[in-house]
């Protein structure tokens, strides 16, 4: 349960226009990287498996293969370092924490597409400099 | 010392600064305080401010804190009182749930007078909050004094989590006053000295601490700008 007055302090650190996906879905996360004085945006793709916690506080899972090696990284939803998220695929699951692909390889991984979702591109709100290409 | 004032603990959260960086901060919804007495030297012995924080139902108050904060409530004690005693100012309000006195030169307040946060957190950086820990019960010398055990293997015998020797022997035949061994846990008054306060929020009355303050949420806490050195 969450306590109003906590909800209404996080309110104004929530982002406004967080897209709307669920785990299984195939997304891009742009996290703002400061090297130096430069800052630069990194890009992770990957399949949401995991979303947790509420508020200023949620996180998501994201799990890809890297060189055969399965890489997973936890963000922070409504962390000003993440600057974007697009939504590339929606797919079917049955179950909140897909946990179970990380005893899978190969075809085992592949979820059935879930046909009919919106694609929603998350423009970050705040103008930021045009990061350079990569 | 300066003047604080009264707050319940909220909770816990996170938020995000400038840079992007998560901070921990606890929220805390602070005052508004009602002076009740503002006590001084001559008088009383000390300088001190006393503040009332939320009101408490009148059906629920005793007569002496109905009639600490209203001239209103006449008591037969009152009646005997010599012509030449003055009555001290009274706040004028409901009986108040929480009083405490922050010591501090209370010439700034008058009796009566409500106390906002922005009043006295405007510019203040560091905080120190002082309130009852949570009461964890009787436990055990490694939990309360986060003394090491003993080993799990080489012999030792269900004495795990025992705290070893308490002294020596023939002399001095007793064991030394203030040895740390088991007993109650938390429940106790205790001060954080020296947080960051990240925000102040007047329209809602709340502030915002970097970290944790001591105690359940919904318990009473005290909040003051910190006299430590930093």
């Amino acid at each position: 349960m969450r306590n109003k007055t906590i909800e209404q302090v996080e309110k104004t650190y929530l982002k406004a226009d967080v897209p709307k996906f669920d785990v299984g879905d195939l997304v891009d996360v742009h996290t703002r990287i400061l090297e130096g004085e430069n800052e630069r945006i990194q890009l992770f793709s990957g399949m949401v498996i995991a979303r947790s916690g509420s508020g200023t506080r949620e996180m998501f899972t994201v799990r890809r293969i890297v060189q055969g090696e399965g890489v997973e990284r936890k963000f922070p939803l409504h962390s000003p370092k993440i600057a974007k998220i697009e939504v590339k695929r929606h797919s079917v699951t049955r179950r909140a924490k897909l946990y179970y692909l990380r005893d899978r390889v190969g075809k085992g991984t592949r979820l059935r597409e879930r046909r009919g979702g919106k694609k929603v591109l998350l423009e970050d709100a705040v103008p930021s400099t045009p990061a350079p290409a990569e | 010392m300066t003047i604080g004032l009264l707050g319940r603990k909220v909770g816990m959260t996170q938020i995000y600064d400038e840079a992007g960086q998560a901070i921990p901060v606890t929220v805390i919804q602070v005052g508004p305080c009602k002076v009740l007495q503002v006590r001084t030297v001559p008088r009383d012995g000390y300088d001190a401010v006393q503040l009332g924080y939320l009101d408490k139902p009148r059906r629920l108050a005793n007569r002496s804190e109905r009639g600490h904060v209203t001239k209103e409530l006449v008591s037969k004690r009152g009646k005997k009182r010599p012509s030449g005693v003055e009555v001290l100012p009274k706040a004028e309000c409901e009986p108040k749930r929480y009083v405490r006195e922050f010591r501090c030169d209370g010439s700034a307040y008058q009796v009566g007078q409500e106390i906002k946060v922005d009043e006295i957190f405007k510019d203040v950086k560091r905080v120190d909050v002082t309130a009852t820990s949570k009461g964890l019960g009787y436990q055990g010398v490694m939990t309360r004094h986060h003394f090491k055990g003993q080993r799990a293997t080489h012999g030792v015998k269900k004495v795990h989590r025992h705290g070893g020797g308490t002294g020596c022997n023939t002399f001095p035949a007793r064991v030394f006053k203030g040895k740390r061994m088991a007993g109650q846990h938390g429940n106790a008054q205790r001060t954080v000295r020296n947080i960051g306060l990240v925000k102040v929020d007047a329209e809602n009355s709340l502030l915002l601490i970097h970290g944790p303050v001591p105690g359940p949420p919904g318990g009473l806490v005290a909040v003051r700008a910190t006299n430590a050195v930093r």
